[in-house]
């Protein structure tokens, strides 16, 4: 017996697929990537239907493959995503999420009192716990989690 | 090799402080050498305070250094709109230490990263303000002959109070019990109780400042329940006066019992108990002097 899965985002040739997104981070991850700056062909859902997430949604990027920093810039905002490296409308590779130790450039500070929203310089976080998804701010030395995180 | 300086009390490990808290008992011993002799010490307040800067300006006179700086942000670029980073990397040429109290939280990480000299954080808001735990650490060794196995109460504004939370930290090496006094709104922050629990430190939570709550403690250490933390006002008048404490409840507590306050204190310590001898709060602000000349000349590496 086959199982036919209706496609709600077309089939991608060459590229990267990124799922499992919980919906309301969506357009976090896009800005995050900076996927409104590119130039190639990108196709998102939005509040697809998930077991696991209830609403989730998914990124397909053509013709560029992730670098694994990027991939691991992603944990950052959804932990549970799932990306495949697409060729010739293949899944030629699983890439693993692991969260980075150190985070430069990409989490804002929420402390309105930390030096990093009150100065023109690059934040840095520290992953403190990696299955909690807790960052540190190196500065200000607050922490925020994972599903509270603000990206730049 | 990168500069050292003193950020944040966690900068510090065990061997450190230990070390740090050895050299202060000899500047009390001995207070007045010329070892800073032709050192320049900057000390930049971007607030206001009297105790911190006065403290740290004495440990430096006492060693023959020369000081310059701010007391007030008002006479500075800063005004003009000059960051942070470009003050600092003028004064690290003139000075060869820093000190930088700054209401901004990060403030003293940031400086000690662009400047070329030793930066002392002499408090960053409601984040650190490491010389005064070090000082802490060294009223409770003196008064207590030991930092192992004591039992510390922490009264009263436990949620903002950086000093309780700072000392906390380092205390963790010490194999302590803490105690917890404060009202619900200001209460220990969960990230610090997590902290003991993931260090094994046993501590009690109790919101009520009573004779039986400090029965076994070896140190009292009380902090200012401030009027503008409260939203509701009403909630302050009712707490404001029960964690103030008198020499009644002192009665039954153990001889070696020592009180500590950060100061100022407002009324969170009735004048009666000043005469105590259990009262420690007056030599511990001058045990500052002892611990930053300790923590000056460490950076100097003298």
């Amino acid at each position: 017996m086959t199982m036919e899965k209706e496609l709600k985002v077309a089939a991608l040739r060459n590229g990267t697929v990124i799922d499992h997104i919980p919906s309301e981070k969506l357009f976090q991850v896009i800005s995050l990537l900076e996927l409104n700056n590119v130039t190639n062909q990108v196709t998102f859902g939005y509040n697809l239907e998930s077991k696991k997430l209830g609403k989730k949604a998914i990124i397909k990027v053509s013709d560029k493959y992730l670098s694994q920093d990027e991939v691991n810039k992603i944990a950052i905002l959804a932990p549970k995503a799932k990306i495949n490296i697409i060729k010739e409308y293949e899944v030629a590779e699983k890439m693993q999420l692991q969260l980075p130790d150190e985070i430069l450039g990409v989490i804002k500070c929420k402390n309105p009192k930390c030096i990093t929203n009150n100065e023109p310089m690059i934040t840095k976080f520290r992953t403190i716990d990696k299955t909690k998804a807790l960052f540190k701010c190196h500065y200000c030395e607050r922490i925020v989690e994972g599903e509270n995180v603000e990206i730049i | 090799m990168a500069i050292q300086s003193l950020v944040s009390i966690t900068d510090y490990s065990k061997e450190k402080i230990l070390q740090i808290l050895e050299k202060a008992a000899n500047f009390e011993k001995n207070p007045n050498q010329q070892i800073l002799n032709g050192k320049v010490i900057a000390t930049l307040f971007f607030e206001p305070s009297t105790r911190t800067r006065l403290s740290f300006e004495t440990a430096v006179n006492r060693l023959g250094g020369r000081i310059i700086g701010f007391s007030d942000a008002r006479t500075t670029s800063g005004t003009k709109g000059e960051t942070l980073k470009d003050t600092i990397i003028m004064v690290s040429n003139y000075a060869d230490l820093i000190v930088m109290r700054n209401p901004i939280e990060g403030a003293a990480r940031y400086a000690s990263e662009v400047s070329s000299v030793p930066v002392i954080n002499a408090g960053d808001g409601a984040n650190q303000h490491p010389t005064q735990t070090m000082l802490d650490l060294y009223s409770i060794k003196k008064t207590q002959g030991k930092l192992e196995d004591l039992k510390i109460c922490l009264v009263g504004d436990l949620k903002y109070g950086r000093t309780v939370h700072s000392l906390i930290q380092a205390m963790s090496h010490f194999n302590p019990k803490f105690s917890f006094i404060a009202p619900k709104e200001l209460e220990m922050p969960d990230e610090y109780k997590l902290f003991c629990k993931e260090h094994n430190i046993p501590f009690e939570e109790h919101t009520e400042l009573n004779e039986a709550n400090i029965a076994d403690a070896d140190i009292l250490y009380m902090t200012r329940v401030q009027k503008e933390r409260f939203t509701d006002l009403f909630e302050y008048e009712k707490v404001k006066d029960v964690y103030t404490l008198r020499n009644k409840l002192l009665e039954n507590t153990k001889p070696n019992l020592r009180i500590l306050h950060p100061l100022p204190r407002v009324n969170e310590i009735d004048y009666d108990v000043d005469n105590n001898e259990k009262a420690y709060y007056f030599q511990q602000a001058k045990n500052g002097v002892y611990a930053r000349q300790a923590v000056i000349c460490d950076l100097l590496g003298l």
